[in-house]
């Protein structure tokens, strides 16, 4: 578990030192996310890798993070309710357009390669 | 100092209260046979959101306790390259569709978003503060405030989108007809970015694999795209 934590901590340190030095606009996690699965590829790490369990353990509870950052949501309550329609509108026709444009593009071009 | 106001001031209320709801809302999705709407996120957002407003807390205090928890999103992050270990021997018969997709979808996200905001007579900081909601939560705060939008709500925006795919994304796709699990992956977090991961993941591994890969790809592309869109169209 520690061992693990390690890993996840190291990529993600160098993921940010990267994005902090070369002003890509990733986010330094993502950047980690892609160095953990070269780390994880060049290994060819099983199931039973330290790094492999501490990482299953995770995402099971991805929701729980992002509770504060949700809740802060309350704080905005005076903005939502004068702007109520225009953000509720672009908000969900937005989201929805964008689910569908990408869910068609990838189906339709996965299928053309296979 | 009181009792009421270390407890207040001390990041153990906000962080058990929190956990609290986050409990309940796993509690309630369990009891509703795991109902689409009764996303645990949902539910301990909206108990945590009413005893806040209830107390009349300061939100800020709230955020400040709870650092630990959001600190936790940057190793949970990384940790999504796991199930794309699994699933790398995929990857390569997908660059293509990753690689027109998601630059795609960055482009309808943040256009329609302001199109549609416009049209429906908002102002054009509450434009430039939609714009970037697509992108995970900490790309478009920093998006945000560079396009001269109001970056707090854009995060509470980015959480609302997030809920939306986690609520409503699956029965959407289906309506869709996007039915393959990498599509399915790829265009949720491509819209709702970790909160769309979760429920990505608790659909199936491969779904949740690309929903992160997505995710990140997302923010990137949003990084690029959103200055280019805002100027053609503000």
């Amino acid at each position: 578990m520690i061992a693990g934590l390690t890993w996840l901590l190291g990529c993600q340190l160098v993921g940010e030192v990267a994005v902090r030095a070369t002003d890509v606009p990733v986010p330094g996690p993502v950047v980690g996310m892609v160095l953990l699965l070269v780390v994880l590829q060049v290994r060819r790490s099983g199931d039973d890798a330290a790094v492999v369990r501490a990482a299953d353990g995770v995402p099971r509870h991805l929701q729980l993070l992002f509770v504060p950052a949700g809740a802060g949501v309350v704080g905005y309550l005076g903005v939502l309710r004068a702007d109520a329609l225009p953000i509720g509108v672009a908000l969900v026709g937005s989201w929805r357009l964008g689910l569908a444009v990408v869910g068609w593009t990838v189906a339709l071009l996965s299928r053309a390669e296979a | 100092m009181s009792t009421v106001d270390w407890l207040l001031g001390s990041p153990l209320f906000p962080l058990l209260l929190t956990l609290l709801a986050y409990q309940l809302g796993r509690a309630v999705h369990a009891r509703s046979g795991g109902h689409a709407l009764a996303q645990p996120v949902l539910v301990a957002v909206v108990l945590v959101g009413a005893v806040l407003l209830l107390l009349d807390a300061d939100v800020g205090d709230y955020l400040d306790g709870t650092a630990a928890l959001t600190f936790l999103l940057g190793p949970a992050t990384v940790a999504l390259a796991v199930p794309l270990h699994r699933q790398a021997h995929r990857l390569r018969s997908l660059l293509l569709p990753l690689a027109v997709g998601v630059p795609l979808g960055a482009v309808v996200s943040v256009g329609s978003a302001v199109l549609l905001a416009r049209a429906l007579g908002g102002d054009e900081l509450l434009q430039r503060t939609l714009a970037p909601k697509a992108a995970t939560t900490p790309v478009s705060i920093a998006l945000s405030d560079t396009a001269g939008g109001i970056p707090e709500l854009t995060a509470a925006l980015t959480i609302v989108a997030g809920i939306l795919g986690a609520v409503a994304g699956p029965a959407v796709l289906t309506l869709l007809r996007v039915r393959a699990r990498t599509a399915r992956g790829i265009a949720l977090g491509a819209v709702s970015h970790g909160i769309g991961t979760s429920r990505a993941l608790a659909e199936d591994r491969t779904e949740g694999a690309f929903s992160g890969l997505s995710m990140g790809l997302t923010a990137l592309a949003t990084s690029l795209v959103l200055p280019l869109v805002l100027a053609l169209l503000l």
